[in-house]
């Protein structure tokens, strides 16, 4: 695809996120975002 | 002749709808006034989508940061820092042009006739530097800083500005749920008066929530010079005519800079180019 451009920083960028979530996951962060996810959030409505 | 006959919009608001349906898939919670509460949701979404909205069935970045942020045990998020990377990245503001329920209700309500559609104004371009000190105030430093006695710093991104929040979760779920509405106060009278401004300026100004306050589209910003994704000119081919910085809606100049941090990759500049320089 033509505008798929290679771009070494890019995938470098990538793959750093990558290894980031990954680092956060291992820490046990996700348990948080699912906390905040499956609850309703009063502040995001505007109630809390 | 009006420049705007000659804008070639890709087909890009069926992918939009398609992704925000798809992400927005919990048709139930719609019925019941409720949220979706599968394990899908601590997967983001790489678009501002409201998790307390009843369809969603991913987490919004923004909101999940500032979750973690303000939690008692992590005071930075690499989960959601590494998946903006990961996404800007591979795509920088694509995200924004085509993956963003929010961005699509601005682009629908722009379509509404009005009798002058502003382009730009004088500030404007300082204006769009507002994104990042929204960011680094609301999204980062405030849930931080701010903290309770057990060390929880709130979402105040969510809590005093994000009008998705509002329209997506606020407005659903309080007009299901008799004993939300109990509850209302002055705070929710702000959202909705904010929620109300953007959408009277959407249609007078093209995503001027996009253009000013976003914190995710700041975040995609910096990455769009460096994406994989990314457009590139032909200068050989370039005849210099203006077209594709007249049909921008985002005041972009791709001639000169086809990876300005404000370009969503809307493709339109793309499309309208004579000699199809842009890549
Ligand atoms: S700037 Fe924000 S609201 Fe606009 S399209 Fe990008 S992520 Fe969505
Ligand atoms: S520069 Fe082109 S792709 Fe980018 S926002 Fe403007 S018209 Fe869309």
């Amino acid at each position: 695809m033509s505008r798929l451009h290679s771009s070494r920083t890019g995938i470098f960028v990538a793959v750093c996120g990558l290894l980031m979530a990954g680092y956060g996951i291992y820490r046990g962060e996700i348990s948080v975002v699912l906390e905040k996810a499956i609850n309703i959030c009063m502040e995001c409505i505007g109630i809390g | 002749m009006d420049k705007r006959k000659k804008i070639k919009e890709p087909k890009r608001h069926g992918v939009q709808a398609l992704w925000a349906l798809l992400t927005n898939s919990y048709l139930a919670g719609f019925l019941q006034g409720k949220i979706y509460q599968g394990k899908l949701k601590t997967l983001c979404v790489p678009g501002l989508n409201c998790y307390s909205c009843p369809g969603a069935v991913g987490a919004c970045p923004i909101g999940a940061m500032q979750a973690v942020i303000g939690s008692w045990n992590f005071k930075f998020a690499f989960y959601v820092a590494g998946f903006l990377m990961f996404v800007g990245g591979l795509m920088g503001r694509f995200v924004c042009g085509w993956l963003c329920p929010f961005g699509l209700i601005q682009d629908l309500l722009h379509k509404l006739p009005f009798w002058k559609k502003l382009e730009t104004f004088r500030g404007d371009r300082l204006l769009r530097k507002l994104k990042y000190i929204i960011l680094l105030i609301f999204v980062i430093l405030m849930p931080m800083v701010l903290v309770d006695v057990l060390g929880q710093g709130a979402p105040y991104f969510c809590k005093l500005i994000c009008p998705a929040g509002t329209l997506e979760g606020g407005m659903p779920l309080v007009l299901l749920n008799q004993s939300m509405q109990n509850a209302l106060g002055l705070l929710y009278a702000w959202k909705n008066l904010l929620l109300l401004v953007t959408i009277l300026l959407s249609i007078l100004i093209y995503r001027p929530f996009c253009k000013y306050i976003c914190p995710l589209g700041a975040v995609y910003s910096v990455f769009n010079p460096i994406s994989v994704f990314r457009y590139r000119v032909d200068q050989e081919a370039c005849i210099n005519c203006g077209v594709c910085a007249k049909v921008c809606k985002m005041q972009v100049n791709p001639a000169k800079n086809a990876n300005h941090p404000e370009c969503i990759r809307c493709g339109v500049c793309r499309n309208s180019c004579p000699v199809k320089a842009l890549h």
